[in-house]
């Protein structure tokens, strides 16, 4: 059989009582563009937080790259790369220097580091700014140096959490269009959440719902459809998940969440 | 090694930069060397110590260098808040690595620090006992910023955010320092200070440096050096464990 891009077996976080994850299994094949889609505070971030080793899981298993992400950390980092859902550049440094320090990181030979930074810059807009500091930038320009970022080595999995929040309509379909043709020409599988449906719907080809940490649909776009007997993934969606708003019980969540991590330490 | 000097480099840029700060955290050493120095210069003459200042520059010296170690270690508190030490965790580069360019990087800015307070000494009228031994006394800044910014590290590892920052600044590093006999001979203290100081690795730290530039020691060179080394080495590996468990 052939080796899954993931695979994610039981996977539990548990807070306390809080069950952010609650033992999701999926698998995501090579060259997949997978969409990972849920309310706010459904499990999403904290799923891709453990399939990046950021986390530790509570319980069960997840491999990525057919690397297990416990036992062979390292393993599973060589064969990755991210857009986190919030900010993670260093702001007293320039444009440039953040690129280049990606660079150096992800071991990029000299030559094609220069090369592969001046094209992305030139890519999202950026490179008329490459000088100035990131504390400088507004929020659109840090997302779209994030996406640079990510994409100066192409990683064999792309996670994307959020990726194009806050992007005007120009960018995003620039950006998507971009990572859709990395995924068709170099094979690359992406992994990626969004609230923006349409998104979903128009580039990934595969779909898992999650929701109170829980999978609650997985398949094709067709099928998803089908399952819910509904015209669009937005609809389904709403279907799947009800109409109420998740936003408080997913800001308590985060609350109780920060509280008992900070609980036994100082 | 890539990793780790790439991170080096960053906080140097960073320190660079920061000019600000670097001006702030100068200001605390050189006020305690003048109001100390000067003030208690006349009665530690009176008592038959001699020039103060030669007694405390050294000690002044220290001083910044832990201060700058122990802030630059906990800056990982900072990485974690904009969100950087996520970029760095993920890189397919070992924690160990991003350790030592952390650590190294403590240790270059403590020296830049030391050194600028050392300049600041020689105005307000130090003079080393021997210049040779200069590059021995840099060696001690050097081990002694290791030392604290791996301690910085492995404290900054066990909190979320800068709320306990006074308790740490005031609870222990205060006593690090105020008890190290940075500032007084530890010669003829009470019985329970000299056990405390004699437990406080600053302690081998100040004593080496006074030792290297005032040619004054109270434990002797060798012990001073294979205390210091050692206890680098213990935070530098306690720290690496620390933020080889973190999770963000």
């Amino acid at each position: 059989m052939e080796e899954k891009a993931i695979e994610v077996k039981d996977l539990k976080k548990y807070y306390k009582s809080i069950k952010a994850v609650d033992g999701v299994s999926f698998n995501v094949e090579k060259g997949d563009f997978f969409a990972f889609l849920g309310p706010n505070g459904a499990g999403k971030t904290t799923t891709i937080k453990m399939l990046t080793t950021l986390l530790n899981p509570t319980d069960g298993e997840a491999r990525v790259n057919g690397k297990d992400v416990t036992k062979d950390a390292f393993g599973v980092r060589k064969s990755f790369g991210i857009v986190f859902q919030d900010q993670s550049l260093d702001n007293e440094l320039t444009a440039y220097e953040n690129m280049y320090f990606h660079g150096v990181l992800y071991r990029i030979e000299r030559k094609l580091r220069k090369e592969k930074i001046e094209k992305m810059l030139k890519f999202v807009g950026l490179w008329d700014r490459k000088d100035s500091f990131v504390k400088t930038f507004s929020g659109g320009m840090k997302r779209r140096l994030e996406i640079a970022r990510a994409l100066i080595h192409t990683p064999q999995i792309l996670f994307l959490d959020e990726p194009t929040l806050g992007l005007d309509p120009q960018t995003r379909n620039h950006i998507w269009n971009y990572v859709k043709e990395l995924n068709k020409k170099e094979g690359m599988t992406v992994f990626f959440t969004t609230h923006a449906m349409e998104e979903a719907e128009k580039y990934a080809n595969k779909i898992a719902i999650i929701d109170y940490g829980k999978i609650i649909a997985f398949g094709t776009v067709a099928e998803i459809k089908k399952k819910t007997r509904t015209k669009t993934i937005e609809e389904a969606f709403l279907k799947l998940t009800g109409h109420s708003i998740r936003k408080e019980e997913g800001s308590s969540k985060d609350r109780l969440r920060a509280q008992a991590k900070s609980w036994g330490r100082m | 090694m890539r990793g780790a000097y790439v991170l080096w480099r960053r906080q140097l840029i960073r320190y660079v930069r920061s000019r600000w700060r670097m001006i702030g955290t100068l200001g605390q050493p050189i006020l305690f060397l003048v109001a100390l120095g000067f003030g208690f210069g006349p009665i530690y003459a009176k008592a038959g110590g001699g020039d103060f200042i030669q007694f405390l520059a050294p000690g002044i010296i220290a001083m910044t260098v832990l201060f700058t170690a122990v802030f630059s270690g906990m800056e990982t508190i900072w990485d974690r808040q904009i969100g950087f030490l996520k970029e760095t965790l993920v890189a397919p580069v070992s924690r160990f690595e991003i350790m030592l360019g952390k650590t190294l990087g403590g240790a270059t800015i403590s020296i830049v620090q030391g050194a600028i307070v050392f300049l600041v000494t020689l105005v307000v009228g130090y003079r080393p006992e021997s210049w040779i031994m200069l590059p021995l006394a840099f060696l001690f800044m050097f081990l002694i910023g290791m030392m604290f910014t791996a301690f910085g590290v492995a404290i900054a590892c066990n909190m979320e955010d800068m709320q306990a920052f006074p308790i740490i600044l005031n609870f222990m590093i205060m006593p690090l320092f105020f008890l190290s006999g940075a500032l007084y001979p530890l010669e003829g203290l009470p019985k329970t200070l000299t056990i405390i100081s004699s437990f406080n690795p600053l302690s081998y730290g100040v004593d080496g440096l006074r030792q290297t530039l005032t040619g004054i020691s109270y434990f002797g060179f060798g012990l001073d050096f294979v205390v210091v080394v050692f206890v680098s080495l213990v935070f530098f590996i306690l720290g690496s464990y620390m933020f080889s468990r973190v999770q963000v």
